[in-house]
């Protein structure tokens, strides 16, 4: 009989392991480590079948959405939930000054989907932006104010193009 | 608790409030603060994650809770079988009888049923609830229960079938039927000389708040009931609370969680739900049950916009001026009447659109089918029966041989004209100019000719794309309709603690419009505070008055009024009784008078109450009169690029032009009508929900209901112009659904100018534009 290999993550920074229990069934959802078990609430359950983005967290730098993804896929990665932002992030700012979340529920997932664009584009195009977007929907903003704050964080342009007259 | 001496009812602008007003605050902090582009209070709690909505809270105990729904389109509830298998004893079971009050949603009937019984009227009607600790043997449980139904024999599906009395949900089918009558229809028709007539319909639109509808229901330490949860209107959730209960107002609290998004779909679902999660924690005697949809359950249940069907007659004299509009509108309500005859008044008064027409008729129906109830959604009647007058305007225009845009000039109404209901315009409207800052923003006379001439060298070189530009002109009526804010009596509160920070109390809901940041800038101006000072109380019907639903584009207008005059108010007492001078305090100065008051006095608050100005009046039995306080009028240009071989229309531009009184805050007015286009967007091309055999959301998931993305929506160019002219603090108007009403005509009307067709309803799928394509062939090949 073949064990069940051990299986270890790190999760915004703290190591999280089959070993210690901080991980329970392989099958979990990403999505329920992080709300259920890690108490971590900032990631959103908006349609539990990857097409809202509301769960969308970094898996080595790449945009993923939690809902579909068991942790045991997840060995060795590094996972990036908005927990494990830094708090003084040019986008927490830009989003902020643009006007950008509304409700809110989308945002946490939308900050995720721009720090993996900004990451790999630091200098993005407008339609750099929305392509990089397109699998996070927002029902509030009509995106305009997501455009800006993503393109403000990326050029740390000013408040300038926010006030939409 | 108001200060007795102060609190109290006050009118706009009555003595008593102006004498609060004083020399106005001078701090250097607040001056400018009505207008001023400050970052929303809400922002970095929801950007950082760390708001909490009611899905993130956990309480010790916790119980999860789930719906058993019906399957029949209607009939009659036989049995309910529990299956074998499962260890029933372990899980809390409610019907129908262990609803201890009135088993019935308290909005204008009481026809709706917290869970039905015996007879029922739709699929997904609500039977059984389930609690459990454990959430994947809940889900086991509900596939274990079968439900044994008689199906009713001839459900109804359609708007055609339920005029038709193909089958009967409610004697009659129809829930209200409104006329509104001016002037002399025949005379009118005599007189005209040019004619279209047109049936237009608009198709269910569902809210896709990304936050599903939640609740939390348990009993406290005190023995009050507390439900916390996703919700727009606590106090409407109170009501449903103690009439299911049978408790009084003091032993259940309604409290308002961080809201993910409503646009209607929380108004009137939330008190089903509430009352729902009430139960089970009742019957668990108290302990916390949490009931969260997931988002199929959420998309099957809820209420959508209505569908609507529209005939329009229309004419004109060959000069283009109207004389005479008759118009049959008609909204498909669902199984139960919920807010259909309120959601039918304001269609049924913005059918007429935004034009001068003496002779007039317009009927409205609301009828019953077999589909759950249809509810609020942005715009609340009007983006279906404004479709329809726009999409009949440009009809006649054709007709007329005139362009769209001559026939809109020539009718518009312009200050001192009498609208269709009865109201006169004011001074202060300059539609003329909203119009002409869209033309020239969008660039519309230069595209259309631009766009004809692409379209007809495309033709000839047989190339695919096509080009095409729409215009929408149109105003929305904002806050209750009619008399509907004389009856509420809104109330809210200022209160200020011994540090001199000040607090809103009202049940206004945040839910992403905005609300809290607007309000507190009200406040902090009135109060010459700077905006750190002041903030909104948590939204708890056991310390907020009722400030009324967070609805009909009110909460700026109607409620920011309210509080401006409690600010003003509160601010009087301090210089009376606490030494505030007069004139140039700052907060510091503020924090003073507020801690020497509270010296002596229990607490620092002050109340007041709405009361519409006195020329709005309205006689709804006859549908005449001044129907809201203040109008927001609007024009958009739609452009769009189709693509024959695909027939997929690709908007490929949007320009929204509005004059909304005094923009409050120009980032969070901006955010509302981009948010609000792109809805209307989602409405027009992209939006179907396709019905199952049994009358509910056939395609109720994210994955085949598609809204708009990034990649679907180019930027939306927002213009505001502001004229002094609305009720709210400093002429502000309410501006939330305007933005829903445009662009549904707009994009219709830029889709058939591409084509050359007539597309007569919504949403405009790939299919429609082939199948319009094709009529359109076989015409010219005739």
């Amino acid at each position: 009989m073949i064990p069940a290999p051990d299986l270890a993550f790190t999760l915004n920074g703290r190591t999280v392991s089959t070993v210690d229990g901080s991980i329970g069934a392989p099958s979990m959802r990403l999505l329920d480590l992080l709300r259920l078990h890690a108490g971590q609430t900032g990631t959103k359950e908006g349609c539990g079948e990857g097409e809202c983005g509301a769960c969308a967290v970094l898996v080595d730098g790449e945009l993923v959405n939690s809902c579909l993804v068991p942790v045991g896929q997840l060995h060795g990665c590094t996972v990036t939930s908005i927990e494990g932002l830094p708090r003084v992030d040019p986008l927490v700012t830009a989003f902020a000054r643009a006007g950008a979340a509304q409700c809110g529920i989308c945002t946490p997932g939308m900050v995720l989907a721009a720090r993996a664009l900004l990451d790999r584009v630091p200098q993005p195009t407008l339609d750099d932006v929305r392509e990089a977007l397109a699998g996070n929907l927002c029902r509030c903003t009509g995106y305009a104010r997501i455009y800006t704050a993503v393109l403000d964080a990326a050029t740390d342009a000013g408040p300038g193009k926010a006030g939409g007259r | 608790m108001p200060v007795p001496d102060v609190a109290g009812s006050v009118a706009p602008g009555t003595a008593a409030a102006a004498v609060a007003g004083g020399a106005s605050p001078s701090s250097r902090a607040a001056r400018g603060l009505l207008g001023a582009a400050v970052a929303r209070k809400d922002g970095p709690a929801k950007i950082l994650g760390e708001a909490r909505y009611v899905d993130d809270l956990v309480l010790p105990g916790m119980l999860h809770g789930a719906t058993v729904r019906t399957r029949a389109a209607g009939g009659i509830l036989e049995r309910i079988e529990f299956g074998s298998g499962i260890d029933w004893d372990s899980f809390v079971v409610v019907t129908a009888a262990d609803v201890p009050g009135i088993n019935a949603t308290q909005m204008i009937e009481q026809d709706q049923p917290v869970l039905a019984e015996h007879r029922f009227r739709h699929a997904g009607e609500p039977v059984l609830l389930l609690a459990h600790a454990d959430r994947g043997l809940l889900r086991e449980a509900v596939e274990a229960v079968t439900l044994h139904e008689r199906a009713d024999p001839s459900p109804v599906f359609s708007i055609d079938d339920a005029l038709a009395l193909r089958g009967e949900v409610v004697p009659g089918n129809v829930y209200r039927d409104y006329l509104m009558s001016r002037g002399d229809l025949a005379a009118g028709e005599a007189a005209a000389e040019v004619f279209f007539e047109g049936r237009f319909e608009t198709g269910a639109q569902e809210h896709v708040y990304i936050e599903p509808q939640g609740m939390i229901a348990y009993v406290d330490a005190a023995g009050v009931l507390v439900v916390e949860g996703s919700l727009q209107c606590p106090y409407y959730v109170l009501g449903t609370l103690t009439a299911v209960t049978g408790r009084d107002a003091g032993s259940v609290r309604v409290v308002h969680c961080t809201t993910g998004g409503g646009f209607g779909g929380k108004e009137d679902y939330p008190s089903q739900l509430a009352a729902h999660a009430a139960l089970l924690t009742l019957k668990a005697g108290g302990r916390p049950v949490k009931l969260v949809y997931d988002r199929a359950e959420d998309m099957l249940a809820t209420p959508k916009r209505h569908p609507s069907r529209t005939l329009v007659r229309i004419g004109a004299g060959r000069d283009g001026r109207l004389c005479f509009l008759d118009v049959d509108f008609v909204l498909d309500g669902g199984a139960y009447t919920t807010l259909s005859p309120v959601v039918l008044s304001r269609g049924v008064i913005h059918a007429p659109g935004a034009y001068a027409c003496a002779n007039a008729r317009v009927r409205g129906r609301a009828v019953a089918t077999s589909h759950p109830p249809n509810g609020a959604f942005r715009g609340f009647g009007a983006p279906q029966s404004i479709f329809a007058i726009e999409q009949a305007m440009d009809g006649l225009a054709e007709a007329l041989g005139m362009s769209p845009l001559e026939l809109r000039r020539m009718n518009m109404l312009r200050p001192g004209d009498r609208s269709v209901p009865g109201q006169t315009i004011d001074a202060t409207t300059d539609f003329d100019a909203v119009l002409d800052q869209a033309l020239h923003e969008s660039g519309y006379l230069e595209k259309r000719d631009a766009f004809a001439e692409f379209n007809a060298a495309n033709a000839a070189a047989g190339r695919p794309l096509r080009r095409g530009i729409g215009l929408a002109t149109f105003h929305h009526g904002a806050g209750f309709t009619g008399n509907g804010e004389v009856v509420l009596a809104s109330e809210a509160r200022v209160r200020a603690n011994v540090d001199g920070c000040v607090e809103v109390v009202a049940s206004s809901s945040e839910m992403g419009q905005g609300s809290t940041t607007t309000l507190c800038q009200i406040v902090a101006s009135a109060l010459g505070l700077p905006l750190e000072r002041v903030s909104q109380a948590p939204v708890d019907t056991h310390d907020v008055p009722d400030s009324g639903p967070t609805v009909a584009s009110r909460t700026c207008m109607v409620v920011g009024l309210i509080v401006e005059q409690a600010a003003r108010l509160l601010r009087a007492e301090l210089i009376q009784k606490a030494g505030l001078p007069a004139s140039g305090a700052d907060e510091h100065a503020f924090a003073a008078a507020c801690a020497r008051y509270l010296d002596g006095h229990p607490r620092l608050e002050a109340q007041a109450r709405y009361e519409p100005p006195a020329n709005v009046q309205w006689d709804e039995t006859v549908f005449e009169g001044s129907p809201y306080a203040s109008y927001a009028w609007a024009a958009y240009v739609a452009e769009v690029e189709i693509d024959l071989a695909t027939c997929e229309v690709a908007l490929s531009g949007f320009t929204a032009v509005q004059e909304v009184g005094k923009v409050v805050n120009p980032v969070i007015a901006a955010g509302q009508v981009e948010g609000g286009v792109v809805q209307g967007i989602g409405f027009a091309l992209f939006e179907k929900v396709a019905w199952g055999n049994t009358g509910t959301m056939a395609n109720n998931r994210l994955t085949n209901y598609i809204i708009p993305t990034t990649a679907d929506i180019p930027p939306v160019q927002v213009f505001f112009q502001e004229q002094p002219g609305g009720i709210g603090p400093a002429g502000a108007k309410g501006l939330g659904e305007l933005p829903m009403d445009g662009p549904g005509p707009a994009i219709l009307s830029a889709v058939n100018f591409a084509l050359g067709t007539r597309i007569s309803s919504l949403p405009v799928m790939p299919e429609d534009v082939m199948a319009a394509l094709s009529a359109h062939a076989l015409r010219v090949a005739a």
